[in-house]
């Protein structure tokens, strides 16, 4: 009953007849005896935006590192694009997924973090080539041609050749996104990226992905604690308390019509 | 004394080549012991990490010079085959022993890599092989490269150790001389700390060089 309840809400902005690229399936996980997220049901489709808040420790950068690999659930499935991420078919039987097959569920999955970690050793634009030429084997002058394109999208053109430690946290992150954009993934996730800067170089980090997302092919998830970003940006907003979801819907419905309790209290930290 | 300088030092000249030639095969077996170590190390394999750990702790845990005699004057007694070759020898149990060492140091700087890297690189779907080699091994060599120039000086020290098996080094000679001429000793002492002086001065301005690259190359 809960569940269809939760499947309506879900396709608020987004046709139910849309098949989801992203489905969690009763996905638990739990860091030693803390339980941190207690049997998660989501469904996220193609080029929507998804924007995770709530409390430190409610879950939602798991969920997304989840995602990306960086972290195993302890019990239920991912399935990315009609893929099980976590788990493969050998002879008939569901086995834990191995290098190889994590490396071909994950190549449609981009991810931005909160400390940047661009490599240190490398110019901004090595940054950005890199990977599409060791991973997707693209030639070298068209991956490097894309990559310039791309820093010139998030107003980094005349910083090719600048090392990281040269830049401002705000040009660091946007180098980072450009890194994940030249991949061309179909799911970005960005994990509180604006949490590490100076509060004068969050507006050109989110200028940035409102621009991405405005372009709209790339379904986005954000973990932020940007309320008023969320709601501009997302199409539905997803509140996480102590590892579950306790309320979800549009912007509107969850940040400012919703009678949640726990939602309340943690909004009111935000706005006083 | 002057003219027991004149008398000493073209003595110990004679002894130059070899420490020279047993120090530089001494340096580049170390390193690649010492990578090549520190990466199994790292190993996702256990039986990898624990067979180079036993490696690790017997090479380190044991004196050099007992080493260099095992390999010498025991093991091609006890296997027939052998080592009989004095250059070979002495070059396997410095290299053996430093490469143990200087295991930890690589494998020490591969650890000290942020995490965060990782996690970049994985999300960049970058194998783990190119994680290695284009992410986190250039971060890490930048690390090592202090340490290595310290142990670089104590393998030029080390090869002192292979008169002990008659290899004809500076110390060998000098220590020929002494026992014909007793007087000499002071002068043949003396010299024989410059010259290890000199040939480590090069060395410590590599090091010098290493902590100003790795200070430079790491900062994010």
């Amino acid at each position: 009953m809960v569940e269809s309840l939760k499947e309506e809400n879900n396709s608020s902005a987004f046709a139910s007849n849309m098949e989801p690229i992203v489905e969690y399936k009763n996905v638990h996980k739990s860091f030693g005896d803390v339980e941190v997220l207690k049997g998660l049901d989501l469904n996220i489709f193609p080029g929507e935006k998804v924007a995770l808040i709530g409390p430190s420790g409610s879950g939602k950068t798991t969920i997304i590192r989840m995602l990306m690999t960086l972290e195993q659930p302890t019990s239920g499935e991912i399935i990315v694009d009609g893929k099980n991420l976590w788990h493969m078919e050998k002879n008939g039987k569901l086995v834990p997924a191995n290098e190889k097959h994590l490396r071909e569920v994950r190549g449609d999955i981009g991810m931005v973090f909160q400390h940047f970690n661009l490599f240190p050793h490398m110019t901004i634009l090595q940054n950005c080539m890199t990977a599409p030429i060791q991973v997707q084997k693209e030639d070298k002058e068209g991956a490097k041609k894309r990559s310039i394109e791309m820093l010139e999208k998030v107003g980094l053109g005349d910083k090719l050749d600048n090392y990281p430690s040269q830049l401002s946290g705000g040009q660091k992150q946007r180098v980072a996104m450009a890194r994940a954009l030249v991949m061309r993934p179909k799911i970005m996730l960005f994990d509180e990226v604006t949490s590490a800067l100076d509060p004068e170089l969050v507006g050109e980090v989110l200028e940035v992905i409102r621009d991405i997302a405005e372009e709209g092919e790339m379904a986005m998830v954000l973990v932020t604690h940007e309320m008023d970003f969320a709601l501009e940006v997302a199409d539905r907003v997803i509140f996480l308390d102590d590892g579950v979801i306790a309320e979800e819907g549009s912007p509107r419905e969850v940040l400012e019509e919703s009678d949640n309790e726990r939602l309340q209290q943690f909004l009111y930290r935000f706005r006083s | 004394m002057i003219n027991a300088l004149i008398e000493v030092f073209p003595v110990l000249m004679k002894g130059i080549n070899i420490t020279i030639t047993v120090f530089i095969l001494s340096a580049i077996f170390s390193y690649l012991f010492a990578f090549i170590a520190g990466l199994c190390r790292v190993s996702n394999n256990k039986y990898v990490r624990g067979s180079t750990s036993v490696y690790v702790e017997i090479f380190r845990g044991t004196s050099l010079i007992v080493q260099l005699f095992w390999l010498y004057y025991a093991i091609p007694m006890l296997f027939d085959v052998g080592i009989d070759n004095r250059l070979m020898a002495g070059v396997l149990a410095i290299s053996l022993n430093y490469g143990a060492y200087m295991s930890e140091i690589v494998r020490g700087s591969i650890l000290a890599v942020d995490k965060g890297q990782t996690e970049a690189s994985i999300a960049l779907n970058l194998s783990r092989a190119q994680r290695m080699r284009i992410v986190i091994f250039p971060q890490a060599l930048r690390m090592m490269l202090p340490e290595f120039g310290n142990y670089l000086i104590q393998i030029l020290k080390a090869t002192s150790l292979v008169s002990l098996i008659g290899m004809t080094d500076i110390l060998y000679h000098g220590n020929i001389l002494r026992s014909t001429n007793l007087s000499a000793a002071p002068t043949v002492y003396l010299l024989l700390l410059v010259f290890y002086f000199i040939m480590a001065l090069p060395l410590i301005f590599l090091t010098r060089k290493g902590e100003q690259i790795s200070k430079r190359g790491v900062a994010s």
